[in-house]
């Protein structure tokens, strides 16, 4: 009890033995790290709010290069969407498991999540490379430049979620489900659902708009 | 030495931690969530691949409302976004948040429009005929 002192209230003295404590320190707020992560997926909203806004402007310039409904295969994009989808409810079942101290069942399904969000990174490096070999580069245009830059830092993401997961997995077998490990969890919970969101944005504004006529 | 004369107090921190400040998670709420994200997912798709509408406009405008429903589903669903979470300040801190993004799409939208519109050819053109 280093960070409280007790002091003598001063009318307590018709009640001697009575000690009131008082915190030294700004009383730590309960999940404060839920707050502060929520606070940094906000600040992560707005680079990619940035970038939309970016790909808003460029969209259309096309440099007489190819367009949106030239190159975006929505059959791909339709089987992506569903892999990220399907990620975010294996991801709940993980959490459910999670919350009742189901250790195993837990680690299988952020394993199983972990395999659909490589099976994304799979798909979107397909679609990328697929679109290098057409001629269709980041250089070739200022809509090509804001729609590799958009969708690319969501793939990063992905594959920083990815990782993360990764090591989360291995944390999980060492020590189990502590409460730290649960804090984690929960943080990469926010984080997986929050990128599913965006892609929801992506697949929406870049990809169905883009293929109009 | 408080914590062991006040043990509800200590239970109470424990339960907390573990909740992660979140709404209730249930099964249900993610099934329900699933459920709807999938048709809300659906339905643009279709409408885009299917040409279900013959104006791109109605399908542009109805593609971005389904879309903006969707991310209110995943919210409450996935990301058990609530009034009350954190006491208010996830609330908070996405309207703050929602603020900065409509200012930045749409004055990004609305300064560049008028920007190409000004720089177009016949302007520049008329401009020179003022003189």
């Amino acid at each position: 009890m280093s960070n409280t002192t007790a002091i003598q209230h001063p009318g307590a003295a018709s009640a001697p033995g009575k000690l009131q404590f008082f915190l030294k320190q700004e009383h730590h707020p309960q999940n404060g790290t839920s707050l502060g992560f929520w606070i940094y997926l906000m600040s992560d909203c707005l680079i990619f709010a940035a970038l939309f806004a970016t790909y808003a402007v460029l969209g259309r310039s096309y440099a007489a290069g190819p367009s949106g409904a030239d190159l975006f295969n929505l059959n791909l994009i339709a089987v992506s969407t569903a892999v990220l989808l399907l990620s975010s409810i294996t991801y709940g079942f993980c959490v459910i498991e999670a919350q009742r101290k189901r250790l195993r069942p837990a680690m299988i399904w952020l394993g199983i999540t972990g395999l659909l969000g490589l099976t994304f990174l799979g798909l979107e490096i397909y679609e990328f490379a697929h679109l290098i070999h057409l001629g269709a580069v980041p250089q070739r245009s200022a809509f090509l430049s804001a729609f590799y830059t958009l969708v690319g830092t969501h793939g990063l993401h992905v594959a920083f979620g990815v990782i993360w997961l990764v090591t989360l997995l291995f944390q999980l077998r060492k020590y189990g489900l502590t409460s730290e490990n649960h804090r984690r969890l929960m943080c990469l919970s926010m984080f997986w659902h929050f990128l599913d969101l965006i892609w929801i944005a992506v697949f929406s504004f870049v990809y169905l708009l883009g293929t109009l006529p | 030495m408080s914590a062991h004369q006040n043990p509800t107090l200590d239970q109470d921190d424990h339960h907390h931690e573990h909740d992660g400040g979140h709404g209730e998670i249930t099964l249900r709420g993610y099934m329900t969530g699933f459920v709807l994200a999938v048709i809300l997912t659906i339905i643009p798709f279709w409408l885009v691949m299917g040409n279900v509408f013959e104006s791109s406009g109605t399908t542009a405008l109805v593609v971005l409302g389904l879309g903006a429903v969707q991310m209110v589903v995943h919210m409450v669903y996935f990301l058990h976004m609530s009034p009350s979470a954190e006491g208010g300040w996830n609330l908070m801190a996405l309207i703050f948040t929602l603020i900065i993004v409509v200012i930045a799409l749409v004055g990004s939208l609305w300064v560049m429009y008028h920007l190409n519109t000004n720089m177009m050819p016949d302007m520049i053109h008329d401009m020179k005929n003022m003189f």
